[in-house]
């Protein structure tokens, strides 16, 4: 019932299997993109688990009422979600509970534990490294945080750092490289709708996915490498040689594992092939770029 | 060594003769967080006092900086090209950003002297 609302294949998703997805609207634009969770548990066949942005909360839940009226769709409220990210993440985790002996890349269950009752883990998350994220009762959601901190390789991270991963590991961030004149065929996440649902559809928005995956589109999202160490910003105009303006900067800044700027932005399709020069337009200059492939930086998950 | 002196947009200079060397303090590095790019102006540039002279970029934001003294730019702190994290391990000596040749020295009677400057940056941190 839920593939109404979603591209993502999800009858065929195994249970405790975890799919990124998105909301789109008849246009084909993403309303929002979400991590769909199949639970694991035999009795909760009946029920996915949908993580929304927070920005999305009322507009989501709205579309989906609205869209799909004989879903019983609830907000849970009372949870909130932490992510442990990075090498040692696994390691971190084991001493809370058998997550990382459980699950591999994508895959989700719930754990009952001494300290914290019962944690619903995904190993997933959104800086390209290996970690989990848990859902874990407000209640319960400081004390597991201060836990966290205590083990001598947690730290926290600002949003800063966080942004800086995500953009090296090529992952889109909702309200910049992803919005509702967006489509999945421009942001390359065709990958994310299932292969049958291409061709038959069945999803709020499929006629136009389709119709763009046959005909093409007019700009693509890339993966952008400024030569020099000049950082080119969100918002930033890309420009060809001639100095026509030829796309925006959705996302950038700095690396600090490539050491140097990055970005991600739209260009017109010609100009989107890997090696393409581009330029873009900071403070009155001109600065040459390249067009890359993503990720910057090569994802460590690990997987089944 | 002469004395240094501050603005309130955190920049500092330091007029030995000649030459008066310009960077930002150890109060905007923090602000900024680790600074990943400074853009310097061109030798030969002239600037007044106040006018936008160079950038510095940290992973949260691009800066503006401001000459803190009139005059035209007689060298640029190149290390910093290859290593801005020098205005963060050092904003106050290896990480200066440029030196101009002052075309009017009264113009730091306007600037604050560090006693000041410490008083004005723990005013913000009360703030």
């Amino acid at each position: 019932m839920a593939e109404t609302l979603f591209p993502a294949d999800i009858e065929t998703m195994q249970p405790g299997q975890v799919r990124y997805s998105f909301l789109l609207n008849e246009q084909g634009g993403v309303m929002d993109d979400v991590m769909i969770t199949r639970p694991k548990s035999a009795n909760e066949q009946k029920t996915i688990y949908i993580i929304i942005n927070a920005s999305g909360r009322v507009t989501d839940m709205a579309h989906i009422h609205k869209n799909l009226p004989q879903l019983s769709a609830r907000l849970l409220d009372d949870r909130a979600l932490l992510a442990l990210q990075g090498p040692k993440a696994a390691e971190v985790m084991a001493r809370i509970c058998d997550a990382p002996a459980q699950l591999r890349f994508m895959q989700s269950d719930k754990f009952v534990t001494k300290d914290f009752g019962e944690l619903w883990i995904s190993r997933s998350g959104y800086t390209g490294e290996d970690g989990f994220e848990i859902s874990v009762t407000n209640e319960t959601v400081e004390k597991l945080w201060t836990a966290l901190l205590a083990h001598p390789e947690v730290k926290p991270i600002g949003l800063g750092a966080r942004d800086s991963l995500r953009l090296e590991a090529g992952l889109c961030l909702y309200g910049h490289d992803l919005d509702e004149t967006t489509t999945p065929v421009e942001a390359n996440l065709v990958w994310a709708i299932g292969k049958h649902r291409r061709t038959q559809g069945g999803f709020i928005g499929a006629d136009a996915v389709r119709d763009q995956i046959q005909n093409g589109v007019a700009r693509k999202l890339v993966a952008i490498r400024p030569e020099g160490r000049a950082l080119a910003r969100d918002g930033t105009l890309i420009t060809e040689s001639s100095g026509r303006t030829i796309g925006r900067v959705t996302s950038g800044g700095f690396g600090a594992s490539v050491n140097g700027p990055v970005c991600m932005g739209y260009v017109e399709t010609a100009f989107s092939k890997v090696t393409t020069k581009i330029n873009l337009a900071v403070r009155g200059s001109s600065l040459p770029a390249e067009i890359v492939s993503l990720p910057f930086v090569p994802h460590r998950y690990v997987k089944g | 060594m002469p004395d240094m002196y501050f603005t309130k947009d955190h920049e500092w200079v330091r007029v030995d003769g000649e030459v008066a060397t310009c960077g930002i303090t150890d109060y905007a590095q923090k602000a900024l967080g680790d600074v990943v790019y400074v853009e310097l102006p061109t030798v030969g540039k002239t600037a007044k006092q106040g006018d936008q002279i160079a950038v510095v970029e940290s992973a949260k934001a691009a800066s503006e900086v401001y000459a803190p003294i009139s005059g035209a730019v007689v060298a640029v702190n190149d290390a910093l090209s290859s290593d801005p994290s020098k205005v963060n391990s050092a904003p106050m000596g290896d990480g200066w950003f440029f030196q101009l040749k002052p075309s009017n020295t009264d113009e730091i009677k306007n600037m604050m002297t560090e006693a000041a400057y410490q008083d004005f940056v723990k005013g913000l941190l009360a703030g």
